[in-house]
């Protein structure tokens, strides 16, 4: 269904500093399109912080982020870094899903409403195709009966479910995932878990930051496990969650699993 | 093992199921069955029985106070001679009074309309990223809040003797469009600018708190959407907004249109103009006249806060699980209640 090609990411040099603290201390990452990426690492260890900004919700102060190639929030201008307009952030955003850890649904607007929301206002699509395609991706992540609902009558799980409707909704190359069963009540991971395993194998590119270690062994091609705002080791999820080399990979995973 | 749904069993019966079952599973499940008959024999004893709702014999005793205490002044009210109900009869509806009323909802709609669109460019002003244009913002709202309305008023009424032409052009330079002030400036141009100016900056701050109200992941979801700047305010942020800029700006409209009678000081005859002038021509009816005008007051407002009601209403979708029913709503509810009470009759 999602149109566009899957995407590939890359983060070059990434530092950030919020005051004194440094979050991001030179993160280097590759993903190859099509692949699905699962970032781990104790809380405060920058995952989250790395995520947003791979569609500039959060800003680098070194660095930058590439998708396809096209830096983003970023141009290179005579050998230098500068920041582009607004607007022209907004429309990188438009290849680029993106699911929160809280949902973020518009509560003022029917299910339908806020999947169809960005196609038909952003990509100038018409408000009858923008439902139509809203329509098709409520059904794929089975909440075809729920369009008419508003988000509060939903279970967290549909929530969050409607939320990867709506990233979906931008056909986008890439989807980032901010701990997207976090905020849910232990029955109803499996549903949204399901649905981003199926995104998985459908090829779609995919950064997920999550705790599910057992879904992360499941779904990666590649483990990266952050702390301290550095890549500590990344790799195969058989490697790096089952045996891992650094001392400190050992030591989280030994306190998560 | 299927267990028939069971009120709670005695409070010793799981304890000894539990220990049991740790030492032999047989006489575990022998002893669960027996607490089982058990509990079904309890649950069988009482019959179902209807809950009385607590009742409030002292809300009965205050209702009859407050009851006798409007009835008294109902009854001065009608009764005093000093009201003179005749002269207010004779002019509530008279024309001289429905004018003025026009001209009040008129000052009013205005100011309301220019009020609130300024208040919202203002809020938007103080709550941009430019450092500019958030000091122009702040430094109006705090200039217009602190002057009082009457100033205002008598100072747009006398600045046609300060500026006799208004001319649009070139800053400091030639101007190519005159206005003649004094045709531009009718009293009731005079009044509308004066009330807009200082609505604005009350509004400027009630639109600013109901944007500061919607949560900050809403922001980022529409962000993150890619949606358009403009579309993000007016599709995602202000619907939300609203639902906290309602009451209060409804607060505000009620304090406009009471202080549209101050226009009256700038020579526009409204509802109090009005009143205050045929007072002066008779004036044995001082009272009745400013009778009438408390009662045109008071239908305004009322009015206003039956609009409230339904535009709440309206903003509450989807923030509630289940809007609120209107008051004719509850009214039918309640007689259906009545009614089926009537059939059941007193309860058992």
């Amino acid at each position: 269904m999602s149109a566009a090609r899957p995407a590939a990411v890359t983060v070059h040099d990434a530092h950030k500093w919020y005051g004194a603290h440094q979050v991001l201390a030179g993160i280097e990452l590759t993903v190859q399109p099509g692949q699905v990426t699962v970032i781990i690492g104790p809380s405060g260890s920058g995952k989250s912080t790395l995520l947003r900004a791979v569609n500039h919700l959060e800003k680098l102060d070194i660095g930058h982020v590439t998708v396809n190639g096209e830096p983003i929030g970023v141009r290179h201008h005579r050998g230098r870094l500068k920041e582009i307009s607004e607007r022209a952030i907004l429309a990188q955003r438009r290849g680029i899903g993106f699911v929160f850890q809280g949902f973020h649904l518009f509560p003022h607007l029917t299910v339908l409403e806020n999947v169809a929301a960005a196609p038909a206002a952003a990509k100038r699509k018409s408000r009858a195709e923008a439902a139509e395609l809203a329509r098709t991706l409520l059904g794929r992540v089975g909440l075809a009966d729920k369009v008419d609902a508003y988000p509060r009558q939903l279970s967290g799980g549909q929530q969050q479910r409607v939320a990867i409707a709506r990233a979906l909704a931008l056909e986008p190359g890439v989807i980032l995932f901010d701990e997207p069963t976090s905020a849910l009540d232990p029955e109803l991971v499996g549903e949204v878990l399901s649905v981003i395993k199926d995104l998985a194998t459908g090829g779609t590119t995919l950064i997920v930051v999550t705790h599910e270690i057992g879904f992360a062994r499941e779904i990666a091609d590649t483990v990266v496990f952050l702390d301290g705002g550095r890549i500590v080791e990344q790799g195969p999820p058989d490697r790096v969650l089952d045996r891992p080399e650094h001392p400190r990979t050992r030591e989280f995973l030994s306190k998560v699993l | 093992m299927s267990e028939p749904p069971r009120p709670a069993t005695p409070p010793g019966a799981p304890d000894t199921a539990a220990t049991t079952t740790a030492t032999a599973t047989a006489t575990a499940a022998a002893i669960v069955t027996a607490a089982d008959g058990d509990g079904l024999r309890k649950a069988a004893a009482p019959r179902s029985q209807r809950v009385i709702p607590l009742r409030h014999p002292w809300r009965w005793v205050l209702t009859a106070v407050a009851l006798v205490v409007v009835a008294q002044l109902a009854h001065g009210l009608v009764t005093n001679p000093f009201f003179q109900w005749d002269r207010f009869h004779y002019w509530f509806l008279r024309p001289v009074i429905l004018d003025g009323l026009l001209v009040t909802l008129e000052v009013a709609a205005w100011s309301a309309l220019f009020g609130l669109l300024g208040g919202i460019v203002l809020a938007l002003c103080r709550l941009s990223r430019s450092p500019v244009l958030r000091w122009v913002s702040w430094i109006y709202i705090w200039l217009f809040r602190s002057v009082p309305l009457i100033v205002v008023l008598l100072f747009l009424f006398n600045f046609s003797a300060l500026y006799a032409t208004l001319s649009l052009g070139v800053p400091f330079g030639p101007g190519f469009v005159h206005f003649d002030e004094s045709r531009l400036a009718t009293d009731m141009v005079v009044a509308v600018v004066g009330l807009s100016l200082n609505e604005a900056a009350y509004a400027a701050e009630v639109v600013r708190a109901g944007v500061l109200s919607v949560d900050q992941g809403q922001h980022e979801a529409a962000a993150a959407l890619g949606l358009p700047r403009g579309y993000q305010f007016t599709r995602i942020v202000l619907p939300q907004a609203l639902r906290a800029i309602v009451p209060s700006y409804v607060n505000q409209l009620i304090g406009l249109i009471k202080s549209t009678s101050l226009v009256f000081y700038v020579s526009l005859l409204d509802l109090f103009g009005k009143v205050e002038s045929m007072a002066s021509t008779y004036p044995g009816d001082v009272v009745p006249l400013l009778l009438v005008a408390t009662v045109w007051y008071v239908i305004l407002t009322s009015v206003v806060s039956v609009v409230q009601f339904y535009v709440e209403r309206y903003y509450s979708r989807g923030a509630l699980r289940t809007v609120p029913p209107t008051p004719l709503q509850r009214l039918r509810a309640a007689v259906r209640d009545l009614r089926a009470r009537a059939e059941i009759g007193p309860a058992a």
